[in-house]
């Protein structure tokens, strides 16, 4: 359409609409548009309603957004208030804490240090990230070929050791008018598993979420799957932030979507949501998991106990890497850590950047059992 | 199954919802003008939901409604263009050629050509719906090798040239959300996300879709499930697991066990998770108590 030339006058509150949408990062593409428009015609409109469900088939936004999509609407077409919009919001997996009240929050006091600032209270925070300019480049180029590796069910043309490749050897014999040329090979390819990645990122991780951030920063980008879930007293998938190459970006980005920075830690119940959600547990099954956290849940830990239990039987191997067995003194003493020890593959220190990486780095090397390790050490 | 006009039936989605009912198949507003829309619009309608909430149901239920055919393409990992397009019988082409000599032959002709799901809907787009079930666990190359379908319902065969269906074919693609699907595929089509019914219409769908299921016990059923479903299980209980508790609760009263018994012998048809099974046993007696009365 020439600069100038307006459209029909009824079609303005639609494309206002999407205009809307898209200044609030929905994708929306102008074939999307244009058929809102059809759609609006063919159902009439003869009601709001008819708006509302035209918008949501052609438009499609993803579940995850379905509230905010909601809000949107309501606040175009209605005239509503405009609402709190939450940066990328997933009804499913989103645990509320009732039990913490705003009183409460107040009452927690900072002077409290590592594993004693572990509570049970929901304290909603934000965080930025400084530029920094350590290295993780050796560990992305390195992940992707030292992940643990499966068969899968794809096959890949080989020249030996695979089985006949009939459909493309008979191709090559039409192509060649009849003549039997060399048999031609396939093999199931052999790729990386799954890499996901639990962290922790309640108070009394506060001096290490920074750097577990980079370190999943570098291993999204670096392995072919690897999904990157913050828990503490909410569950929240970062794996989209942290795709941005730029790590800067990525971080700050994934820092706007976690908002409960350094609050208290309910382990046990955002374990159990992260299972709950069929999209979710999809990804731990046959994944290498590593959890990164110091394990410290407040209470009972049955549920804590539950969830590790159920992570085990899906995923290929289980770990965790928890801070404090960076002290040469540690042992797993705490009745959550004896609790959940003997369905561990590894428990290994977490405490820094460096024995971090090594460790992922070595996820295809067989180990012993960490019950079997940690009942030497203590 | 005599076939009908597509826009004759799609009039409204009132209309739409109605002759879905008729077949047994109960679709709230939002569905009925998600198919309604796809098949005026003439675009795929992608259909998203939890395992068990009757996507392939309602795929099943359009073809129906349309008196076609219903052509399914299953998805998963590894699936490629020979699975999906089409395949050259090389068997048949190797015969040919021994038995032409020194004459000439076409061994690209159409005789030798297989046809796979997407191209005999291409063939004949007014006698088929195609399914392409659980797109989520194909591989994206996969999903992009569908993008020149689904745009331009055409498909590209580098020995043949580019077979263009004459008319829209009616496509329904369904994904249980285990991984992303790619925008360029979600915008190509109309789309509807699918959740749990309430209890009062998955009351209904019981009535419709069980035997021989008193009105009291499909509500009870009904009622039990949403229950369950609140809680944080691996694998929640979809529609037809309801349908099959309601089913087989019924034959177990017959025999002689007593309500609440009945319910609680019959779980292991409405759940299929060990450890879900463990979770939910001690609070299972309250919660069947409570919707059966």
């Amino acid at each position: 359409m020439r600069r100038g030339e307006s459209l029909p006058r009824p079609t303005t509150p639609f494309l206002g609409f999407a205009r809307l949408l898209r200044r609030h990062a929905f994708a929306i593409a102008p074939e999307q548009v244009t058929s809102f428009m059809q759609a609006v015609t063919l159902l009439g409109p003869r009601s709001m309603n008819d708006i509302r469900e035209a918008a949501l088939a052609t438009l499609a936004p993803s579940p995850d957004r379905r509230g905010e999509f909601e809000a949107h609407f309501r606040s175009y077409f209605y005239g509503d208030a405009k609402p709190l919009i939450e940066g990328e919001d997933d009804q499913e997996t989103r645990i509320k804490d009732d039990r913490g009240t705003r009183e409460e929050e107040k009452q927690i006091v900072r002077q409290e240090k590592g594993g004693e600032l572990s509570s049970a209270l929901e304290r909603l925070s934000s965080r930025d990230f400084q530029r920094d300019l350590d290295d993780l480049g050796s560990f992305r180029r390195k992940l992707a070929s030292a992940l643990p590796a499966r068969r899968s069910f794809r096959t890949a043309r080989t020249r030996s050791r695979g089985t006949l490749d009939l459909r493309r050897s008979l191709s090559e014999i039409v192509s060649a008018d009849g003549d039997i040329p060399w048999p031609l090979l396939r093999r199931r390819q052999i790729v990386p598993r799954k890499l996901l990645l639990l962290i922790d990122v309640s108070g009394s991780m506060k001096l290490h979420t920074a750097d577990y951030l980079k370190l999943a920063h570098a291993a999204v980008q670096g392995a072919g799957r690897a999904e990157v879930f913050t828990f503490g007293t909410r569950l929240t998938r970062i794996t989209s932030a942290l795709r941005i190459r730029d790590r800067d970006q990525a971080l700050a980005r994934a820092a706007a979507q976690v908002d409960d920075w350094d609050g208290g830690t309910r382990m046990g119940p955002t374990l159990l949501a992260f299972l709950s959600v069929p999209r979710f547990s999809a990804f731990a099954r046959g994944a290498a998991v590593v959890i990164l956290s110091d394990a410290l849940e407040r209470g009972d830990h049955a549920e804590l106990e539950t969830a590790m239990h159920r992570l085990s039987v899906r995923a290929f191997r289980l770990s965790l890497a928890t801070p404090l067995a960076g002290d040469p003194r540690f042992k797993p003493a705490t009745a959550a850590l004896q609790a959940m020890l003997p369905v561990l593959d590894d428990l290994v220190d977490g405490s820094s950047l460096k024995s971090l990486s090594n460790f992922i780095l070595s996820l295809a090397r067989p180990a012993p059992a960490a019950d079997a390790i940690w009942k030497r050490v203590s | 199954m005599p076939e009908v006009n597509a826009e004759t039936v799609a009039t409204s989605p009132e209309a739409v919802a109605a002759r879905l009912a008729a077949l047994r198949y109960l679709a709230d507003d939002g569905l009925a003008t998600a198919i309604f829309l796809a098949i005026r619009l003439g675009k795929p309608l992608l259909l998203e939901g939890a395992p068990g909430v009757g996507k392939t149901e309602a795929a099943k239920a359009v073809a129906e409604l349309l008196g076609r055919e219903l052509v399914r393409l299953q998805c998963y990992e590894g699936i490629d263009a020979a699975h999906a397009l089409y395949e050259w019988n090389y068997q048949r082409q190797l015969l040919a050629i021994r038995h032409a000599g020194e004459h000439e032959i076409d061994i690209y002709d159409d005789r030798f050509l297989i046809a796979r799901p997407l191209l005999q809907v291409l063939r004949a787009p007014e006698q088929r719906v195609l399914l392409v079930d659980e797109i989520d666990r194909s591989d994206h190359e996969f999903e992009a090798l569908l993008l020149e379908f689904l745009s331009d319902f055409q498909i590209s065969i580098p020995e043949r040239g580019t077979i263009r269906a004459a008319t829209q074919p009616i496509v329904i693609l369904t994904s249980n959300r285990t991984r992303e699907l790619a925008e360029a595929l979600r915008r190509r089509c109309v789309y509807h996300w699918i959740g749990y019914p309430d209890a009062a219409r998955e009351a209904e769908i019981i009535m419709l879709r069980a035997g021989d299921v008193a009105e009291a016990t499909a509500r009870a059923v009904a009622n039990a499930v949403q229950q369950i479903r609140a809680r944080p299980l691996a694998k929640p209980p979809g529609i037809a697991e309801a349908v099959e508790w309601a089913n087989a609760a019924t034959i177990l009263e017959k025999g002689g066990s007593p309500w609440p018994q009945a319910f609680r012998r019959a779980i292991g048809v409405l759940i299929k998770d060990e450890e879900d099974l463990s979770a939910i046993a001690p609070e299972l007696g309250r919660i069947v108590e409570e919707a059966l009365g």
